[in-house]
């Protein structure tokens, strides 16, 4: 009694606040409950598997929390095998049964949320009030949005099934949420999972694991390998995955697009990010303070998308970062666990030891570095908020991502400055505006080079719409309709035409040897083997004809000065073409990129007329393209005529969806727009083959160039002559200088400089052969999309659901948050 | 563990009658009132998640509430007062709180009082008689009250009517014409007449938040009046289709903090309206605590004005001194 009047007594003086623990019992209970000792999870039940034990620690104050096991090669194959082995049932089981299954789930995250949030807060070091109100209840949130995809996957996603068996590999900064992104919509689309979690963090995945085979999730559909990189690269490397969810670090993302390379997995990454957080004179300057606080001082900063550049208008600069000081008194950093705590423990010692090295890099770059008086918890892993100034924009602090609770801060003049700054970094995850401008917002938004652009407002997620990145923070996209597709591929069936299928396309001979192999050898070198026999009556031109490369809206003469003597199906020569080498690939890039941006900027009407102008300029010249189709492969005149006409209709296709492949408002739930607009990907690659030579590559570049893409075309390596002469039509039909570049030559030669090239944003391999697996490991570069047709499209009868899959390697989803209230 | 810094103390008994450190108003500054942005969604979203941040229970939670009785304006405005009824609320104004429940928290009693009864203009003199020798302050509205739409000079003679009967703080109403039409300069002169007119009284300007249509308008509305002498700033009537609302007080509470770093002036902040629970008191507590500091959280800079709310707070603390869960009928009616 007495010390509770002294407690009161104190309070009512002070109005201070109090420890305010929650309980930890729940969790500790269930530790107890497995002996604090947990092995896999797979085919419905716990096995020790073959790796050694290891620990999980509270980075708040050491407290061993459990013991797992660091899963084994063999770990990862057995639970392959039991989600290989549960695949068909699941598939069979039917999108409404696997609706309610999700349905269950999302229930069962909600019922025991309690428990899941103080496990996560535990093992992770976060604070509960974070825990319990944003990711637990997010992650039940994403179940309940995909059972509805699981429900209406057959009526929204027709044509298409589950990709197979998912390897999931999660990061340690939102276990149970990453959790949720990952596994919802692979088991809504039909798939069924091997997940990794982190190895810091590997508690609440066992804790889903368990909770998932009580509510009757058939065995074998989820499966947990804990473990730690090792057991990830497996999982990676595994034969029997069919697709693989990353979300991480650039640097492990980059190793898994290369192991993945040649594969045929489909790959979706999530990786790092140094987002911009962009404060304009004109804004609700305590607003953005706040914001500032959500951005990077949410989560001790362990956020991929944290607002970590700090850009403010140069007029406000001094107020706003006073305001920020002071804000950054009242951030109590503490015990996880405590209800009052704004910041917990980073995760590990070792991101500890990480942080402050950016820090000693940054005062040695000159930056001065603010951190609150207040004081942290001495015991544990704990980092303050910290503000840098002044640090140059070439210092590590303002261009490597910290994963910490550090924020630099640069100043811009105008808005035009703003973009500038905010896109000079190797990363696109997200970016923050803040601006009370609304002209000014929704200029800023399509500018920056992000897959999220919140205005107004920052970390704002949900399930409805889609997360993911541009550039070096990886691809594919998680939430939404837009995320679905991740883990969809389409349905093999012979009657589907669906892309990427097998089909009857012209009896090409066998492509293996086809690279500057069959039909084409050096000008100077020895004439063509002769062995693709055929019955083409065509003679060598009569008057010489010179071809070129088409660069930035000029014909080039190929750098190397070569050429290639095209041999027709009874080994004679009919034409000559360029042998284009790295330096006309560079070239071509570079006259790309200047097209780059304008081009994405024309409005779709505008785009529209250029495609429909090229298809009336090509349809014109149907027969000598015809003719030409006909020289160079021998079809039959019927079949060639067909072939242009398939891409005078491919142009006027998209043509006509030049300015209706419209975004969409997600309905996120609360009151804000969140408008998921489909932006051009940029400078993509083409690598045209064989089997359709013109239509092959009018096509695709008819579908990029609708969207607002720029090209740069490899065009077919043994028929490479009607893509070439289509660049007459290109010249006469308005195209702008670079936005379509025309390459031809060996693709071994001249590809592999295409796939690395850092300011190549997109590749669509048409071939699908090694060389295209050699692409992909080369595209791990800058981390560049890459869409290999392994089996073809048939580009002589593109159906409505192909060039729906088109428009979509053309896109990439921006996903633009913009809250409003008077 | 953390501990926050530490502040003054500071009961009842405290509150200085002085005009030390009175807001003495600057000029009309037409730039800086231009210059004001306000988000709603931003403020919204901080507001909603302020109370989730943090944590006051228990023993703490007691303390707290009874600092929050300290503040209450313990308010009746109703057509048909007596002075019967004025006196009952002045009464319980200066005895908020029961004696055993005070001293079974370890308080002592004469530490608890309300801040302040507020009453319509005609009760003053009432107030005043009933709340002789205590600390609690007579509080009259005025200027109006509640739509401010009475002739200016009648609004100001009633000012001085009811100071001269004794009222120490005086709780106006601003024109909301002026606000809605942008006419800052007739809102800043009307206030500064009243703040004259207020003499050593203190005077508290009603912003009517809920019918200035946008919280920028509140923003700037609040950054008038202080240029034009308020001591306080308060959200509503009580009268109004929408009183205090956390994102108005957020809002109100970052102008109050501006115009303090500006000018070196404190101004006080009065939640009014719609205030009925213990949680809607904490709630309003941990706003000012965090976007004030603890230097505000006394009756001189912030108030709670409410006639139901102190109810529930004596429940509440009756249930920390005994244990048991309390009922209103066993707390004398305000």
């Amino acid at each position: 009694m007495a010390q509770l009047k002294t407690s009161v007594r104190r309070a009512f003086e002070e109005v201070s606040y109090s420890p305010a623990p929650e309980s930890a019992g729940l969790a500790d209970q269930w530790l107890d409950g497995h002996g604090r000792e947990f092995g896999h999870f797979m085919g419905g039940d716990w096995r020790a598997g073959d790796g050694p034990l290891v620990e999980t620690r509270c980075p708040a104050d050491g407290t061993l929390l459990a013991r797992f096991r660091n899963g084994a090669a063999s770990d990862v194959d057995a639970a392959v095998e039991a989600a290989s082995g549960a695949l068909p049932g699941w598939r069979a089981a039917g999108s409404s049964a696997r609706a309610r299954h999700l349905y269950r789930l999302a229930r069962q995250i909600q019922k025991r949320s309690r428990h899941f949030a103080v496990l996560e807060a535990l093992d992770n070091g976060k604070p509960i009030r974070e825990s319990r109100d944003i990711d637990v209840p997010l992650a039940a949130r994403h179940f309940y949005h995909h059972a509805g995809w699981a429900q209406l996957l057959d009526a929204e996603f027709r044509g298409y099934e589950g990709v197979g068996v998912a390897g999931q590999i999660i990061p340690w900064n939102f276990p149970l949420l990453m959790l949720a992104w990952k596994v919802a919509p692979a088991l809504a689309a039909g798939c069924t999972v091997v997940l990794k979690p982190a190895e810091y963090t590997p508690l609440t995945a066992l804790l889903f694991a368990e909770l998932a085979a009580e509510t009757g999730l058939p065995p074998g559909v989820f499966n947990v390998v804990t473990g730690d990189g090792a057991a990830g690269a497996a999982l990676v490397r595994h034969p029997g995955v069919h697709k693989i969810a990353f979300t991480g670090s650039t640097e492990v993302g980059r190793d898994i697009r290369a192991a993945t390379a040649g594969t045929g997995k489909k790959v979706s990454l999530e990786l790092g990010g140094k987002s911009p957080f962009v404060v304009f004179e004109n804004a609700d300057l305590d607003a953005a303070a706040e914001g500032v606080v959500d951005s990077v001082w949410f989560n001790q900063g362990e956020v991929c998308c944290a607002g970590t550049r700090l850009l403010v208008q140069e007029s406000v600069e001094e107020d706003f970062l006073a305001r920020l000081a002071d804000r950054m008194e009242t951030i109590r950093v503490g015990h996880p666990l405590d209800k009052s705590t704004d910041m917990g423990a980073i995760v590990d010692g070792a991101q500890v030891e990480r942080i402050e090295s950016f820090l000693e890099a940054g005062r040695k770059d000159g930056a001065v570095i603010r951190q609150p008086s207040s004081p942290v918890p001495e015991r544990g892993f704990y980092v303050p908020p910290t503000l840098c100034m002044g640090a140059p924009s070439s210092s590590p602090l303002v261009t490597e991502e910290v994963f910490g609770p550090v924020v630099a801060s640069l100043t811009f003049r105008t808005p035009a400055e703003a973009v500038q700054l905010a896109n000079d970094t190797r990363y696109g995850l997200a970016a923050s505006v803040w601006t009370e401008d609304v002209n000014l917002a929704l200029d800023m938004a399509p500018a920056i080079k992000a897959g999220t652009v919140w205005i107004n407002c920052t970390n704002v997620f949900d399930a409805a719409s889609g997360f993911g990145g541009y550039r070096e923070s990886g691809f594919g996209r998680e939430g939404g309709r837009e995320g679905m597709w991740e883990y969809l591929a389409p349905v093999a069936r012979g009657d589907a035409g669906a892309p990427g299928d097998a089909h009857s396309m012209r009896d090409a001979p066998d492509d293996a040897d086809a690279p500057g192999g069959v039909g084409a050898s050096e000008r100077s070198g020895k004439a063509g083997d002769g062995r693709a026999g055929g019955a083409s009556a065509g003679k060598r031109e009569q008057i010489d004809r010179t071809r070129k490369l088409y660069v930035g809206g000029k014909q080039a003469r190929p750098d190397g000065g070569y050429s290639l003597v095209m041999l027709d199906r009874e080994g004679e020569a009919y034409a000559e073409v360029p042998r284009g080498n790295r330096k006309d690939v560079r070239n071509a890039v570079e006259a790309a990129g200047r097209a780059r941006a304008r081009w994405a900027a024309a409005s779709g009407h505008d785009r529209a007329q250029i495609l429909y102008f090229l298809a009336e300029n090509l349809a014109a010249r149907a027969d000598e393209f015809a003719g030409r189709l006909t020289r160079a492969t021998g079809d039959a005149p019927e079949a060639a005529a067909a072939e242009t006409e398939a891409a005078v209709q491919a142009l006027f296709t998209f043509a006509a969806w030049a300015d209706k492949y419209d975004g969409r408002v997600h309905s996120t739930p609360f009151r804000n727009v969140t408008l998921a607009m489909n932006e051009p990907v940029g400078a993509v690659g083409i690598r045209c083959g064989d089997r359709a030579p013109l239509a092959g590559a009018v096509a695709p570049l008819a579908a990029a160039l609708s969207q607002g893409n720029v090209a740069v075309a490899v065009v077919s390596a043994r028929f490479p002559v009607p893509a070439l002469d289509f660049v007459q039509v290109l010249e006469t039909s308005d195209v702008p200088p670079g936005v379509v570049n025309v390459v031809s030559g060996i693709h071994d030669e001249v590809f592999p400089t295409l796939a690395a090239h850092d300011d190549v944003d997109q590749l669509w391999d048409l071939v699908g052969d090694d060389l295209s697996g050699e692409a992909e490991r080369l595209s791990a570069g800058n981390l560049k999309r890459v869409w290999v047709a392994r089996t073809g499209l048939d580009w002589l009868a593109l159906s409505g659901r192909d060039c729906e899959f088109l428009l979509r390697q053309a896109t990439r989803v921006k996903n633009i948050w913009v809250p409003y209230g008077a | 563990m953390l501990t926050t810094s530490s502040m003054p103390t500071a009961g009842a008994a405290t509150v200085r009658d002085a005009s030390e450190d009175r807001n003495p108003g600057v000029p009309l500054d037409l730039d800086w009132v231009r210059r004001v942005r306000v988000n709603r969604s931003a403020a919204e979203f901080r507001a909603h998640t302020l109370a989730r941040r943090r944590s006051v229970k228990a023993e703490w939670q007691a303390g707290w509430l009874l600092r929050a009785v300290t503040l209450t304006d313990l308010t009746t405005l109703a057509g048909d007062d007596t002075p019967g009824r004025v006196r009952r609320l002045c009464g319980k104004a200066r005895r908020a709180v029961r004696a055993d429940v005070l001293n079974a928290l370890g308080v002592p009693p004469e530490a608890v009082c309300a801040a302040a009864a507020c009453v319509h203009p005609a009760m003053t003199p009432t107030a005043r008689d009933a709340l002789e020798g205590s600390p609690v302050r007579v509080a009259a509205v005025a200027a109006g009250f509640p739509s401010g739409l009475s002739p200016f000079g009648t609004r100001v003679e009633e000012v001085r009517e009811v100071v001269a009967a004794g009222a120490q703080e005086v709780d106006i109403v601003i024109a909301r014409d002026a606000v809605l039409l942008g006419d800052w300069e007739r809102l800043w002169r009307e206030v500064a007449a009243f703040r004259e007119a207020c003499g050593a009284a203190h005077l508290k300007a009603i912003l009517a938040t809920g019918e200035l249509g946008t919280l920028a308008k509140v923003a700037q509305a609040a950054l008038v009046a202080m240029m034009a002498g308020a001591d306080f700033v308060k959200t509503s009537t009580g009268k109004e289709a929408v009183n205090a609302t956390l994102p108005v007080g957020l809002v109100m509470a970052r102008t109050v903090r501006e115009y303090f770093r500006a000018t070196g002036h404190r101004v006080g902040l009065k939640a009014a309206g719609g205030l009925r629970t213990s949680r809607d008191a904490l709630a309003w507590m941990v706003l000012v605590k965090e976007e004030l500091g603890d230097a505000w959280l006394v009756p001189e800079l912030f108030r709670l004005g409410a006639s139901t709310l102190l109810a529930d707070v004596e429940r509440q603390l009756e249930h920390h001194a005994t244990g048991r869960y309390s009922a209103f009928h066993r707390h004398a009616l305000g």
